[in-house]
């Protein structure tokens, strides 16, 4: 690899970095709106013009808290769960393809940090550390509270992953492929040899369970019995206070991001949009697609708010229901049907 | 090589701190640390799909599930049952003799040829995957059954205590 190549990595590593913290930061002001909006109140509106400078305030008070370790709790474990929940959400986004290629001169850009060819898998692996990071928190806390919230995560993410699985391999299915770039690409524009190119299109079952065990793993409403308030404290961070318990709430948003991302790429055509044909200039039509990938990330990030402010959360045991019984034996007929289907229509 | 021999050696260190860690929560997380550095090697043999198997399967569910039953186990030197001296003085005794026959057997040891991979992309999915439900259908298919009768059994452990209470 030469350095110039070296160099552009790097430089988009630092981007999207960038951007999923920025991103996160302004989700957490975007859900407060949000959730003003349905239920018909402003919302934080003093910092700055619309308040839009509350995700700045709200961030200087997290790093100007007291930070509180308590006695009883495991030294170095307390710090290695909110360190291991930020750093598993942010590794995620190495995969995905945020564009085409961007040729500027004689380099060309791909904008994407790499293309390994089991890309699936390893966001899927990603997923199934960041259950670590809670565990971990839970556990050295020393708190009943905090280890319950800790025991429930853990077992939901375990449930709902293998759900998760199961779409995912009815998607593999019609893609053939584990590389996210290649099933980016297949998708290309919107409609092709009578059918819609878009993976929701060809599997509407399976993009709706892998949406349901999203909302599960992110651990968001009405799957965050984790943190449930009424029953548990605060959950697993109960005793974290400080830029700690920043990292578990911003952990939670940048995975908001990265999942909505993926399911952007798997399902909704990533980078590719309608008419993209037609339009001459190659430069164009990726800047275009990093548009278009970024306003399909936004829908998804709204709905995940919607859903939030609209539905209550499960009873335990409705959930594991749910997930169990409900999920994974759709998941399967899901991959049953999907492989009658294929072998009808080859 | 020398990545290798790094690797090789963290492996060792962590698997040491398994058995050594005195909570056996810290002993869970340093085994998780082994199998991380088992899916290094992995990756260093060019067995993409296996170390990402590796990853999800053991680091991801199977260490989750024994945190999580330790977590729940109240395991503290309070508890911790207590052996007598004879068995104490027999399991040294037994490690003692399994060292002895280790280190003699290194010494027939050397060092193995370098294998050279004809096909770079033999730890890819695809190539597993043919060769798995082509030439091994059989051992694979059986496995899967004693996955399922394990599952089975599993199942029926659990729900047994249930059905005696109800009658």
């Amino acid at each position: 690899m030469e350095t110039t190549d070296i160099i552009i990595k790097i430089v988009l590593v630092v981007i999207i970095f960038a951007i999923s913290l920025v991103i996160a930061m302004y989700s957490t002001y975007a859900e407060r709106k949000v959730a003003a909006f349905f239920q018909d109140r402003v919302g934080p509106n003093r910092a700055g013009p619309w308040g839009i400078l509350q995700p700045l305030a709200d961030g200087g008070k997290m790093f100007l808290k007291e930070e509180i370790i308590p006695s009883s709790a495991s030294g170095i474990l307390f710090i290695v769960g909110p360190s291991l929940a930020i750093l598993t959400a942010c590794i995620g986004s190495a995969v995905i393809p945020w564009g085409q290629k961007l040729t500027i001169g004689s380099t060309v850009i791909d904008l994407q940090v790499t293309d390994i060819n089991v890309g699936i898998l390893y966001i899927f692996g990603v997923v199934s550390l960041g259950v670590y990071g809670i565990m971990i928190g839970g556990w050295a806390s020393n708190n009943k509270y905090s280890l319950l919230g800790a025991i429930r995560a853990a077992s939901q993410n375990i449930s709902y992953e293998i759900s998760m699985g199961l779409s995912i391999i009815a998607l593999l299915l019609v893609t053939g492929s584990l590389s996210l770039r290649e099933i980016a690409e297949q998708q290309h524009g919107f409609w092709a040899d009578g059918w819609f190119t878009w993976n929701v299109f060809k599997q509407p079952l399976g993009f709706l369970i892998f949406i349901v065990c999203a909302f599960a793993e992110t651990n968001r409403t009405p799957f965050d019995l984790p943190e449930c308030e009424t029953e548990l404290v605060g959950g697993y961070h109960t005793e974290y206070s400080s830029m700690k318990l920043g990292f578990y709430l911003f952990a939670e948003y940048i995975n908001m991001f990265i999942s909505s991302a993926v399911m952007a790429t798997l399902y909704f055509g990533g980078y590719n949009f309608p008419f993209m044909d037609m339009i001459n200039s190659p430069n164009l039509v990726t800047i275009l697609g990093v548009v278009f990938l970024f306003g399909k990330i936004f829908m998804f990030i709204f709905f995940f708010m919607w859903i939030r402010w609209t539905i209550p959360r499960f009873r335990y045991d409705q959930l594991m229901n749910l997930g169990w019984k409900g999920l994974i034996p759709l998941a399967i007929a899901n991959i049953v049907i999907t492989g009658v289907v294929i072998t009808f229509l080859n | 090589m020398g990545t290798f021999y790094f690797i090789a050696f963290l492996s060792v260190c962590f698997s040491l701190l398994v058995i050594t860690a005195r909570n056996p929560v810290h002993s869970i997380l340093y085994l998780i640390l082994t199998f991380f550095t088992f899916t290094i090697h992995y990756i260093l043999l060019n067995a993409q799909f296996l170390a990402v198997v590796n990853f999800i399967v053991y680091m991801g569910a199977i260490l989750v599930l024994f945190l999580y039953t330790l977590m729940l186990m109240n395991l503290n030197k309070d508890n911790e049952p207590v052996k007598p001296a004879i068995v104490k003085i027999a399991a040294v005794f037994g490690g003692g003799c399994l060292l002895v026959t280790l280190i003699a057997s290194l010494k027939t040891l050397g060092t193995s040829q370098p294998v050279v991979l004809n096909n770079p992309n033999l730890g890819l999915v695809k190539p597993l995957g043919k060769v798995l439900f082509n030439e091994f259908l059989l051992p694979f298919e059986v496995s899967s059954l004693l996955l399922l009768s394990a599952m089975v059994g599993a199942v029926l452990l659990a729900t047994k205590d249930k059905q005696t209470k109800t009658i």
